[in-house]
């Protein structure tokens, strides 16, 4: 074979995987902190709510769960507009889906969560005088994030991969800046062995950070 | 109505052929990486530190990098390793490679969920390594291992959409070239979403009809 | 004189910096009892394991029928840790009954006792059925053989234990702490069935907190405390005996334990 392995161009072009990545971390973050929105308002409808608005929530749920992203992406993206609903751009779109995926999975996280808190403490978050939103607001929701904070993020971290899904609507993300990459330069294999490495060590630090994070916002856990 | 009617008539038999791709690679990748990934697990679980630590690496690296960056690094690599590969032989390697690990994980879990009293007790009795696996821990550790595993099957349907992205007609591609001629996204796009929802909420029930299945072993 | 059925010499093993046998000498003759008694922590359990090649050792021998368990190769000479085959050969002709009962869950009753006749003795289902059965009534199980371990109460399940250990007829028989898992009213089932044993001259060595149990059982008992072992004789001259402190501490505290 006459190829030979040369990252020089791959370095050449490291700013458009330095900015794809931030934009990658930022759609998470985004998508997250919406999907953790959804997920805890609908786990309170799952929990309180009337049995109908269970099913709606159940609903939703196995839809987005069952349904690959890839599909979801392409069906809010050209999916709605096609049909008179609002016309995003393309990174717009992909926050939506991607708030809406992390969500359904989400739900399930907070359910849980909110499930383990035990009926002692929200009795005695009754006996000392406290309305049910405050019951919610200092009790329950403390003692809930306690319990769910690993998994969000863990879930953090999977949608931090699910980013590279953007790049099928031309998202600038890291997944993009690669293909782009790949195109202007044909150096394929050296581009896809960088950003694989780059998913890789960046995933493991934000993962670590986070564990950091969680230590710190709750110290009594020793796990 | 009958327009309705008349497009689903047209487009399903395309929407059919590329199920059937679906459910082909799928059926592949589940097939192969419940061996590979089966025996990655015990690799990692009774292995020696040489077996263990390239599988630990082997593991986390598929683990930690995204589907699609998979597929396309072991599509452009393959070429060096002397293989010229079609898009499909080295797609389905990309996703057998990724689910291996995932399978090796959920057996690793399922291995290490059983107490290490039933080791004890199986080599009392003078069981050999193997017959031990065969007749005490791989019968109770299929009950750990199937809830998740089901899931991840369910994970390998929804991943096969993209091996559209390599320009195989799978479901997804299918879709995309029906839309290409009817400029009817949402029609098609929901007519898809449909037929993975069936495949893949069957699939979770008959996960969660497992899980009652083998409650009795719970001691 | 022949040998004696185990003949265990300064047998030393630790766990990390910790050293819990310390060169600990032993003969069971066969036929005998051997009750081994001590506080916690003073090596017991982990001895009864390498007997039995659970654990392994760092110096010294163990020989049950004059075969060296742990290794190949003499000690003081190159020694080679035995094979994966080795190993279930030499296992299979030693029981072992379990603090945990450590039945197979997924088996019934009957299918615990012939896993080790077929897999390992190579005996036909029918025939390993039957020895089995024969087993299960023999520690007044034959009513429970179909049922799972879950099914069974903690005395039935060690009883079960028991059968599977002694249905492969081994050439001695090692029980570890096998009351301390049970409720005080079960206790006594699974102690007659090894009353019965001892009665037919199965060679045991038995780890147990039940002094009257060693004194009645037992030929020989043996006090072990940090990894030693402190005195050895006859059960009656033992447990009468209060010339060593630290023994003399250890039965006080039993008797004690039992009263309460």
């Amino acid at each position: 074979m006459n190829y030979h392995i040369n990252f020089n161009f791959v370095w050449k072009y490291a700013d458009k995987l330095y900015w794809g990545l931030v934009l990658s971390i930022e759609l998470a973050f985004i998508s997250i902190l919406i999907g953790c929105v959804i997920g805890l308002a609908l786990a309170v409808v799952y929990n309180d709510g009337h049995p109908w608005l269970k099913r709606v929530v159940s609903a939703y749920v196995e839809v987005v769960r069952n349904l690959p992203l890839l599909l979801l992406i392409y069906l809010i993206f050209y999916g709605i507009p096609s049909i008179g609903g609002f016309a995003f751009d393309a990174t717009e779109s992909f926050v939506l889906t991607l708030s809406l995926y992390a969500g359904a999975y989400l739900v399930e996280v907070f359910r849980a969560g909110l499930a383990a808190v035990s009926p002692g403490v929200i009795d005695a978050g009754k006996a000392i005088g406290l309305t049910a939103w405050q019951r919610f607001a200092y009790v329950r929701f403390p003692t809930m994030l306690r319990i769910v904070l690993p998994s969000l993020s863990n879930a953090f971290i999977s949608l931090f991969k699910d980013t590279s899904l953007a790049s099928v609507i031309a998202v600038p993300e890291l997944t993009f800046g690669a293909n782009w990459i790949k195109t202007n330069t044909f150096r394929a294999v050296e581009v896809w062995i960088v950003v694989a490495g780059v998913y890789l060590v960046v995933g493991w630090i934000l993962l670590a950070a986070l564990r950091l994070l969680e230590r710190v916002l709750m110290p009594g856990r020793r796990t | 109505m009958s327009g309705a009617f008349q497009f689903v008539v047209t487009t399903l038999p395309f929407l059919w052929q590329g199920l059937l791709v679906t459910l082909w690679v799928s059926l592949a990748v589940v097939l192969i990486s419940l061996v590979t990934g089966g025996l990655a697990g015990i690799g990692l679980t009774y292995g020696p530190w040489w077996v263990r630590l390239p599988l630990r690496i082997f593991s986390d690296i598929l683990r930690g990098t995204p589907l699609l960056v998979v597929i396309f690094t072991i599509y452009y690599l393959l070429p060096f390793a002397g293989l010229n590969m079609q898009p499909m032989p080295s797609v389905i390697l990309a996703l057998v490679a990724f689910k291996t690990a995932h399978v090796g994980e959920i057996t690793r879990g399922a291995i290490q969920s059983i107490p290490p009293g039933q080791t004890d007790a199986g080599k009392a009795i003078g069981l050999t390594f193997a017959q031990r696996l065969r007749w005490v821990i791989l019968p109770q550790a299929v009950r750990r291992f199937l809830p998740p595993w089901v899931n991840s099957v369910t994970d390998t349907v929804k991943g096969s959409s993209l091996v559209s992205l390599v320009g195989i007609v799978d479901l997804m591609l299918a879709s995309q070239q029906v839309i290409g001629r009817t400029y009817e996204p949402m029609p098609v796009y929901l007519l898809a979403a449909v037929m993975y929802f069936v495949i893949n909420y069957a699939l979770s029930a008959t996960s969660r009809r497992l899980e009652t299945r083998f409650a009795y072993i719970r001691e | 004189m022949t040998d004696p059925l185990v003949r265990i010499t300064q047998v030393k093993k630790s766990f990390g910096s910790t050293l819990v046998l310390d060169g600990v000498d032993l003969d069971v003759p066969k036929g005998e009892v051997v009750v081994v008694i001590g506080p916690s922590g003073s090596g017991k359990t982990t001895l009864l394991r390498c007997i039995n090649a659970l654990e392994t050792y760092d110096d010294g021998s163990i020989k049950v029928d004059g075969v060296e368990i742990g290794f190949r190769g003499e000690p003081g000479g190159p020694r080679k840790r035995r094979s994966d085959g080795e190993l279930a050969r030499i296992r299979a002709d030693i029981g072992m009954v379990f603090q945990q009962f450590n039945l197979f869950p997924h088996l019934t009753a009957v299918e615990n006792v012939m896993l080790g006749l077929t897999k390992v003795r190579g005996m036909p289902p029918a025939q390993a059925r039957e020895k089995a059965l024969h087993w299960l009534d023999r520690v007044g199980l034959s009513q429970k053989t179909a049922n799972l371990p879950s099914q069974l109460s903690g005395g039935q399940q060690q009883r079960v234990g028991i059968a599977r250990a002694v249905a492969m007829d081994p050439k001695v028989l090692l029980l570890d702490e096998i009351t301390s898992a049970l409720d005080p009213e079960l206790v006594g089932e699974v102690l007659s069935v090894v009353r019965g044993l001892a009665a037919e001259g199965m060679t045991m060595v038995v780890v147990t907190h039940e002094m009257t149990f060693a004194r009645d059982v037992g030929t020989q008992l043996v006090f072990m405390d940090h990894g030693h072992k402190i005195a050895e004789g006859p059960p009656n001259e033992i447990l009468r005996r209060s010339d060593n402190e630290r023994l003399r501490s250890f039965l006080s505290r039993i008797e004690f334990r039992q009263d309460g």
